[in-house]
């Protein structure tokens, strides 16, 4: 550790500034306390602080990502044999899954923490963390045979667009993996819907509708089981299938305090009452699938847990959370069901919320402003 | 008695080095004046080194309110007048002679006097700037008529000193500081005690107060707090609060007549190696106190405690308001992974640490950010620790683009750095929010003169 200090010690001149690699100050930063937490002390405010931060936070969602990122690469593997009709073992199947995924995160990180660096320099800040996890969500929520250029561009558009024109991280408006996907959808429709992107190299005459689409045309009686739909052993984007996975994933997220459990209940419940309401309505087929099987199909597990959790885009203030919640869980449903150009709404829904957050977030501060200021009359009067 | 306010959110961050209960006398004849303690005073020079003074000289007084003067603690001389950058006057020292002389501002029974005498022989001896007001933090205004007077009887920061301890005895004093002050407001005089863990007589038999009980983690034992859940600030309100050692030193100038700047001190932290009190009088140096009494680590020394104290080197002096020393080691070293391993001794309220595990464990923090600051990107992080009816991360945002109306909005005249103390010590993105509190206080008070 001590030699490998020294070493960090001895290069670190050429970048500060007037040194060689002036240029690359945000990058040598970057990697510096990527191997070193720094020996920054306080000086005012508080001398003691909590030995929580940015890395520690994105760290741990990156390994709540690891189960249904696991999960997706068997399954890619799995839906591709699947197709043309192979059982093979388990070890093929894995390997085919990392042929298919590992170069969509290698292509996701690259292109992105280029930008990320890129801007950070351009800023005089260190790079923020944040990309960590946008570059892991990107893979998950791309079709397994989606071509890499489109990741690359996608991954760039959302990082400008999404994130970098606002002010950078903490500022963005948008989910920026979620403007990945939503770039993509719109872009290039027919790479990203329809029923053959969802399997990675099917076989033509296997059927790789997603669930979703089935229900679309309101194929009810050819839905997967609960428990496959459960397991998330069906066609899909790669990391959204395992509604398992995610549950696992979200414990990590709920136990460490790092993702809002008040989001995820909120996100549920909303589905779920829209579920029901359509029960009750019971005008087709789909509005009578049982309210929980919204949410085991599709992008909502993974948009609950992952997406509407991000605390930049949501609303800020706890009870905003809720009501920002309920009706990410509405409107996903609301759109799967009523939209037939839009197989899966919760990509739509957290977009749209996401719009709507810091409007929420007013109102609910408005009560509290409302509330000091007639404290004040009652004083005065 | 009354019903208990009961604080839920909070923190009560467990250091090693509580004070022993013994209260040990401090032998130093250094002692020093800063101008730097007190928030929004501009110091006009009294007095030139080398110039003797008793005990209730005027030292130096306030710019523009030249009414408001600081006296010398002790008799002596003045060593040395020392100054920082572009002339701001640091510390004036002054070495005591050990005669104890003082100026006779004439003992007299408050009870006897009315609101402007009262008032003159404060401001005349020098006891004025005990007394201090939100918003704002700042020494009170005599021409103003406060709501009410709050005194915290209680602190609840790590490793703060006892105050039942450090009152015992002084009964009669107290009482005597009490009628003063009873005298300087037509509302309440709020005398706040812990529920659970005040019990000396001194407190709770005093006449002439509203004894209120809070229970709960720190900052229960914050003023600010507590006027937040008894009679909290509206816009144009002004409140005064004192901390009972003020109360003693106003009880005792009407007492004796004389200006005695006694102060009770708890040495604390992970590096004092017998952890005290010590008698002493305000001012005094840090060196004679800790002297043999500190481990051989790196070391910081705070006037006050870990979450508001003031920085100081081995030769600077302790605060005007602050009753504690706090020794914690420095934090300047590297940590190879520290982000990405387990950490089972690290103090984080996060779940993401082992620690929470742990809820008794007694800490010895250092003074690393482990971590770099970075954008405000976790919510409802600070709703945990803040236990006002406040939206802090809105309040910190709006004082960072000094959007004066929605400070006031948010409520920016209820809260005091040392509120927002906690918020920055669990803090993801290590932003320095007590600085910028003080900021948007400053410029609040700014716009409304």
């Amino acid at each position: 550790m001590k030699a490998l200090r020294e070493f960090v010690d001895k290069q670190k001149p050429h970048f500060e500034k007037g040194g060689r690699f002036e240029k690359l100050h945000s990058t040598f930063d970057a990697f510096e306390t990527f191997l070193f937490v720094p020996n920054k002390v306080t000086t005012s405010g508080a001398h003691i602080r909590d030995a929580i931060d940015m890395k520690r936070t994105m760290i741990i969602v990156v390994l709540a990502l690891i189960p249904p990122l696991l999960f997706g690469i068997w399954n890619v593997g799995y839906q591709h044999f699947l197709s043309h009709g192979m059982t093979p073992d388990f070890w093929p199947m894995i390997g085919f899954g990392l042929l298919k995924v590992l170069p969509i995160i290698i292509v996701s990180y690259v292109t992105g923490l280029a930008i990320e660096f890129a801007f950070a320099q351009a800023r005089g800040h260190e790079v923020n963390e944040g990309f960590l996890v946008s570059g892991m969500l990107i893979p998950l929520v791309m079709p397994p045979d989606v071509p890499l250029w489109m990741v690359a561009v996608a991954t760039a558009f959302a990082v400008i667009i999404g994130k970098e024109v606002f002010g950078g991280t903490g500022m963005n408006i948008l989910n920026p993996a979620l403007t990945a996907r939503a770039f993509l959808f719109f872009a290039y429709p027919s790479e990203m819907s329809g029923d053959s992107v969802w399997i990675a190299e099917k076989a033509d005459a296997f059927s790789g509708a997603t669930p979703l689409g089935q229900l679309l045309v309101l194929d009810t009686d050819k839905l997967p089981t609960d428990w496959s739909m459960f397991l998330g052993t069906i066609p899909g984007s790669i990391g959204e299938t395992s509604t398992i996975a995610i549950l696992l994933g979200a414990i990590v997220l709920v136990a460490t305090g790092i993702g809002s459990f008040r989001i995820m209940a909120s996100v549920v419940a909303g589905g779920l009452v829209m579920g029901l309401l359509f029960n009750l309505w019971g005008a087709n087929e789909y509005m009578n699938i049982p309210a929980y099987q919204h949410l085991i199909m599709g992008g909502f597990a993974f948009g609950t847990v992952y997406m509407a959790t991000d605390p930049v885009s949501a609303s800020q203030t706890n009870r905003g959370k809720l009501f920002y919640g309920f009706l990410i869980g509405f409107i996903a449903v609301l759109i799967r069901v009523f939209n037939p150009a839009y197989p899966e709404g919760m990509m739509l829904a957290i977009l749209l919320m996401n719009v709507f957050a810091p409007l929420i977030d007013h109102y609910v501060i408005q009560s509290n402003v409302k509330k000091r200021l007639k404290r004040a009359k009652a004083v005065a009067a | 008695m009354s019903t208990v306010t009961k604080i839920k959110k909070g923190l009560d961050i467990k250091l090693i080095g509580e004070a022993e209960k013994t209260i040990k006398d401090l032998v130093t004849d250094q002692f020093a004046i800063k101008p730097t303690d007190f928030i929004g005073v501009f110091p006009k020079l009294l007095v030139k080194e080398g110039d003797t003074v008793k005990a209730g000289t005027p030292i130096f007084k306030d710019k523009y309110r030249d009414n408001i003067v600081f006296s010398s603690q002790v008799s002596g001389k003045i060593k040395e007048i020392k100054r920082g950058a572009k002339r701001v006057l640091l510390e004036i020292k002054i070495e005591a002679d050990g005669k104890d002389e003082a100026i006779d501002f004439k003992a007299e029974d408050p009870k006897t006097l009315d609101r402007e005498k009262i008032i003159q022989k404060l401001l005349d001896s020098g006891v004025w700037p005990f007394i201090r007001q939100r918003p704002y933090s700042v020494i009170a205004n005599p021409a103003d008529n406060p709501k009410a007077i709050f005194i915290s009887t209680f602190d609840t920061a790590p490793l703060a000193p006892d105050n039942d301890l450090i009152v015992h005895g002084h009964g009669e004093a107290f009482q005597t500081g009490i009628d003063a002050l009873s005298k300087l407001t037509n509302g309440k005089i709020h005398l706040n005690i812990d529920a659970n863990a005040t019990h000396s007589k001194v407190f709770t038999n005093s006449k002439g107060v509203q004894i209120n009980q809070f229970s709960g983690p720190h900052p229960a034992g914050n003023v600010g707090v507590q006027i937040n859940k008894i009679d909290p600030l509206n816009k144009g309100e002004v409140i005064w609060y004192l901390y009972p050692q003020d109360v003693l030193a106003i009880g005792r100038l009407f007492a004796t007549g004389r200006y005695d700047a006694s102060r009770v001190v708890a040495l604390t932290g992970s590096e004092v190696l017998r952890p005290a009190y010590y008698k002493t009088k305000i001012g005094a140096a840090i060196e004679p106190l800790v002297k043999g009494n500190v481990s051989d680590t790196e070391k910081r020394f705070i006037s006050g405690n870990v979450l508001t104290g003031t920085k100081i080197d081995l030769d600077g002096y302790m605060s005007f308001y602050h009753t504690q020393a706090t020794v914690i080691p420095e934090g300047n070293y590297y940590e190879l992974f520290g982000w990405a391993l387990p950490g089972f001794n690290k103090f984080s309220v996060s779940k993401s640490f082992p620690s929470f595990l742990f809820k008794n464990k007694k800490y010895r923090l250092d003074t690393n950010y482990h971590g770099g600051e970075r954008a405000l990107v976790m919510t409802g992080e600070y709703e945990k620790v803040f236990p006002f009816d406040i939206y802090p991360m809105q309040l910190i945002k709006a004082i960072i683009v000094e959007d004066i109306d929605l400070m006031e909005n948010l409520g920016i005249y209820e809260v005091d750095e040392e509120d927002f103390a906690l918020c920055e010590v669990i803090d993801t993105s290590k932003t320095n929010i007590q600085e910028i509190i003080r900021r948007g206080l400053d410029l609040m008070r700014k716009e409304m003169s």
